[in-house]
Formats: structure tokens, sequence, C-alpha cells
């Protein structure tokens, strides 16, 4: 990895306000590495973020960026991206903030189908509030506002994308920055709606709470609750059940809403 | 005059009119009633004219869409009516803090909660000032007239551009649903928020404001990667929250309303040079109140009509000139009393101020408000 970072951060907002063992610096550093192999100009970009700790991202980021309200980053997002398609945008987000509050901006874009790459910072927990359940936690796990554990079911975020209609769904784990790359790269270059969940460890408050360890302990429990998806048609039901797909999970071709306004204008205009 | 420039149209259609010839070229929306016809008129018309329609989710969504919409560099607009206008208010304090000119219609019906979906009511008047939270600045237009509505939507837009602030546009349902005449002017005076000279350009500082308090302008994608954010900022869009930066800052925002007033201000004077009664009134109670207030000088009665159009920021000078010769002034408001609290804090305790309020979903009438200045 001899590309310059730099080029892409905004040196003098650092240090940024992640935790020791915090994973959302790795899927940063990610999305920037897909980024510059797509040799997007930077003046193009935009990054749009919510509320919480992933949506302090685009401060550090040297392109456009929209620091929004919380959940909302999707519905300024289709503004922006609809307003000018030119700009490549994309919107990072955390479980909290696109799956709870902005649950509903989710399913949308989703059907929709607009070009827009949605990053979930997916560490299950609310980590800048401190520490409340969120609708990622895992059934039985701990927050601040859980604290006998929580009784919910969580969210699938990759069957809730694909069943919304999204066209790029994958899902990531920060320990394995070299699949990650590979997926977020493959997401920017998706015509359509992509959505990645990339799970990011936060030991702060999920590993403190539940006792799940320092990061490299709970990456090992990451693993466990995991399989890669290329491996799914070899393993049994049984040795799936409770655990997630992590790979690219579903990719199809559907019409793009920018491209089909674009039509549906040549169409009234008569040309 | 091309004669197609002569339209019998409603207050809503009329809206729609003015926000395309204002430069409006994105318009997001949910459906509600009573405004929907705006975002059917915009789902018709923008398409003809290269500019984008998009029905969001919700009235959330609707409004964050055109903030992101004008950053990349479409003038946009949203419309809704009390139920969504409250769903917006987080997003309107996002506008103002981060100072995108965006324009907001509220078609006000009778309320709280869902209320009296296609009746008429003025009883969202504070919230256009205070609905969302925080300190903050409010610009809002009412209309009283279909063609006073294309007129209002455009100053809406050169008034959000001017300023770098969004702007609202208070409509009752009244004059949203009634039709008049309008002659659609071949030209409008269109308005853009003011860029950066070529040293600013260079630098570019998006929230550097100049003696008139109002920061340059540039879009997304025009070179100057710049960071917008809803949290206390500096001159360069990033967080800062020292105690020096954020007094500096939410000053700025109201202050730069408050400075550049005089722009901003619309409002008729009707019979108020030795008006004896003054009425204030806005919206379509304003017509109902002009005609009481003829009614009254056939009776002999000195009675005048100071009709604000700009709501916010206030006529405050002008409110008490026209009342300067007034021993009673009426404020007749399809509401409970809103906007006559405002006269009340102007005028002072020195003169007695009759309230008109009606929120049974029908118009306030001419006789009650004659009642009103000839009974007192």
């Amino acid at each position: 990895m001899s590309m310059d970072y730099f080029q892409y951060l905004r040196k003098e907002r650092m240090p940024h306000i992640w935790c020791p063992g915090c994973g959302h610096g790795t899927i940063m550093k990610s999305i920037l590495r897909a980024i510059d192999k797509l040799k997007w100009n930077k003046d193009d970009v935009v990054v749009v973020s919510g509320i919480g700790c992933s949506s302090r991202t685009p401060g550090y980021l040297d392109f456009n960026t929209l620091h929004t309200t919380h959940g909302r980053a999707l519905a300024f997002a289709t503004g922006v991206k609809f307003a000018n398609p030119k700009l490549r945008v994309v919107v990072v987000s955390g479980d909290g903030d696109a799956m709870a509050i902005g649950g509903n901006h989710f399913i949308h874009a989703c059907r929709r189908n607009i070009e827009i790459t949605l990053i979930v910072f997916n560490n299950n927990i609310y980590g800048m509030t401190g520490g409340q359940a969120s609708p990622t936690t895992f059934t039985g796990a701990r927050g601040t506002t859980a604290p006998y554990g929580a009784i919910e079911q969580p969210f699938d975020v990759c069957a809730l994308a694909q069943g919304s209609g999204a066209t790029f769904v994958a899902r990531a784990l920060d320990l394995d920055a070299v699949a990650m790359d590979r997926i977020i790269l493959a997401a920017l270059q998706n015509k359509g709606f992509s959505v990645v969940d990339a799970w990011s460890q936060c030991t702060t408050y999920f590993g403190r709470q539940n006792k799940w360890g320092d990061a490299s302990e709970m990456m090992d429990r990451y693993k466990a609750l995991t399989y890669n998806v290329k491996l799914a048609d070899k393993m049994t039901p049984e040795e799936k059940a409770g655990k997630y797909p992590v790979g690219i999970l579903h990719q199809v071709q559907r019409p793009e809403f920018c491209e089909e306004y674009d039509k549906l204008c040549a169409r009234v205009q008569g040309k | 005059m091309a004669s197609e420039n002569v339209k019998f149209l409603s207050g809503n259609e009329a809206c729609a009119e003015g926000a395309v010839a204002a430069g409006c070229r994105f318009f997001a929306g949910y459906p509600i009633s009573p405004s929907s016809e705006i975002a059917e008129k915009m789902s018709g018309r923008l398409p003809k004219i290269g500019g984008k329609f998009i029905q969001m989710e919700d009235e959330i969504a609707s409004i964050g869409a055109i903030i992101g919409a004008r950053l990349a560099g479409l003038k946009a607009m949203t419309a809704t009516s009390g139920p969504g206008f409250s769903l917006m208010q987080e997003n309107i304090g996002y506008a103002a803090m981060a100072e995108v000119p965006v324009v907001i219609v509220n078609v006000m019906r009778g309320g709280p909660s869902t209320g009296n979906p296609t009746g008429p009511s003025q009883s969202d008047v504070q919230q256009c000032r205070w609905g969302t939270h925080g300190d903050h600045p409010a610009v809002v237009l009412s209309p009283s007239t279909i063609a006073e509505t294309f007129a209002c939507t455009v100053h809406c837009f050169n008034f959000a551009e001017r300023l770098r602030t969004p702007t609202i546009l208070a409509m009752d349902e009244i004059v949203a649903h009634m039709r008049e005449k309008l002659v659609i002017p071949e030209q409008v005076e269109t308005v853009w928020a003011k860029g950066p000279d070529e040293e600013g350009r260079q630098s570019f500082k998006p929230y550097l404001a100049g003696e008139d308090l109002v920061p340059p302008w540039m879009n997304y994608g025009e070179g100057a990667r710049y960071h917008v954010t809803g949290l206390d900022h500096d001159e360069t869009g990033f967080p800062s929250l020292t105690a020096a930066n954020m007094e500096y800052l939410h000053r700025r925002l109201v202050d730069k309303v408050e400075r550049n007033k005089k722009e901003i201000l619309l409002y008729e004077n009707y019979r108020t040079d030795d008006a004896e009664v003054l009425v204030v009134a806005y919206g379509s109670t304003a017509r109902s109140a002009k005609r009481a207030v003829n009614e009254a000088r056939e009776k002999g009665v000195k009675a005048g009509l100071f009709r604000p159009v700009t709501l916010y920021p206030i006529a405050e000078e002008e409110i008490a000139a026209a009342a300067g010769k007034a021993r009673r002034v009426v404020v007749p408001e399809m509401n409970l009393g809103q906007y006559v609290l405002e006269v009340e804090r102007i005028l002072g305790k020195g003169i007695p101020i009759a309230r008109v309020n009606l929120v049974n979903g029908e118009p306030i009438t001419p006789a009650s408000i004659l009642s009103a200045i000839v009974g007192g």
C-alpha cells in the first residue's frame, strides 16, 4: 500500500474522535483506497453523513462533505445526487443512524435505486451517546438501555437492503481489510444504490458492557459470528444458523433513478 | 402581453408558477392536504424544463433533499401543511444553521395534530417563527391574493439567496385554493447567492461573512471542497465549540436578517394615514379586513388596515407608524391569537388591542371585523 492517504485527509482536523480499538478508521481508509483506485476527482466526490461516531468521517476527508441531521444522510444525499448526477455520492452512517431513525430513508433509497453508496459502520451500539442498544444489537447483548440484555431481534442490514431493492449488497468485516477493499470498490462501481454492512467493533461501549474483550478478541467473536458467502454452498443449515454471511451477497442490474428521470424528461420534452 | 400569460389559477398553482419563474429547478415533497397541488403542478412542470421533481418518503426526507439539492447547485423548494411542517422543523433549523437557501411552503390548515386538513387556518404563524429549536432567524411571507402568492414565492427565493437562509411561504388554505386572475410576467427579477471574489475562491471560507453578515456561496463540485455541518462551526465550516465562536455565530445568524431587514419587509398601508382604528391583518383575513375598513369608513369611523406581507422579520416601526393616530387596534386572525402577541409587544399597554379569533374552519367575515372596529 504505497498510496498517499494524506492527499485525501484534512490533516488539520486530526486527531480523530474515535477510540483506540475502534474499527471506523479501518473502514475510512478502505473507502479512500477504493476512491484512489477509481481515480475519482476529489472535487466531484461528496461524502454525506448523519449523526454519530461514524458520521464524523466526512470532516476528516478532503472532499465536498456534508454532516447532516440524525438519520437523514440519505435524504440529503438523494438531493445532492439527483440535483447533480455527475457528483459521486458516498454516504457513511452508523447502525443507529441508518437503521433506526433513518430506517425509512434506507428502505426507500434501496427501492429508488439511486446511484449512491451507503457504508453502514455497524458496531451494534450507539457509541457517541454512550452505549445504548441499537437496531443491530444482538439479542441478549447489553447496552446502557438494555442492562438486562436486548430482547428484540436485530435487523439483518443486508437482508433488509436486498428485500428493499438495493442492487448491490455486501457485508465486510474491518478485520479483513483486503476483502473490504474489494467489496467497497465494487460497491462504488455499481450503477445503482449500494449497501455495505461494514462491521466495526466498539471496544469502549459494546466490548466492555458485554465482556467481549479488547479489539482483537472482538474480532475473533466477529469471525465466529460470520462465514464467507463463497463457502455457503458447502455448509449445512446448522452450520449457518445464527451466523451472518460475509462478502458480496447480492448484485443485480436495475434501472438507475437519475437515468430513468432523464429518460422521462426526454420523453415529455418530445426529444 | 401574450394571452397565454394570463391565467386563472389557485394560490397553490400560482406558487408553483412563481417558483419556476424564480428559477426553482428542484422540488421534493410528500402529499398532504391542502398543499398537494403544488407538488402535482411541479411534477408536471419541472420535467418539461429540465428541472428535477422527486416525491420523497416523508416530509423530513423532502426538506433534506432540497437542502442537498441546493448545495449541489439547484434552487429548491418543498411544500407541506401542518403535520408535515412539524416534521420538517429540525431540518429547517439545519438550513438556518448551515445557511442553505431553500424555500418551504406551509399551507396552513387547522391544528394541532391532524386537525382540519382541508379547512383554513393561520395557526402556524408562531411555529413559522419559532418551530425549530434554538435561537434562529426566520423569514416568513404570507400572501393575500393569487398575484401576491406568485410574487411572494419569487421573493422567498430571492430573499433566501440574498440572505443565505431558509424562507417560509405561509399561505392559509383560502389563498391556496381560491382562484383569481394572474398575469404571469415575461420575466421576474431573480437573485442568486453571491459567490466569493477571486481571492475568496482560492481559499474558500464558506462562513466568512462581510459587513452584511452574509457569507459567500459556492456549490458542491465547484472545487471548494468545503464542510457543512449543523454543529456550531467557525468560518471554515468545521466544528468549533469555543465560547467566542458560538457567541458570534448565533448572533450573526439572527443579526444578518435584522441588519438587512429593510430589504425584505413587504407590507401595505391601507387608509392608515388618519386611522383612528387600526386593523392589523394578513393572508386571506386581510381581505375581509379591507372590506371591513371600507364599511367602517362609510359609517364615519376612520379605520385603516396595516397588512404585513412579511410576517417575520416584523415591520415593527411601520406597524407603530400606522398606529400613530389610532385609539384602538383590532387584530383578526384564524387562530387563538398569535400575531397579536407581536402587535401588543410593539404598541405596548397604552392602546387597547381587540382580538378577533376564529378556529372553526370558517373564514373571518368582514362583518365580524367591522363589529370589532365600530363596537369598541
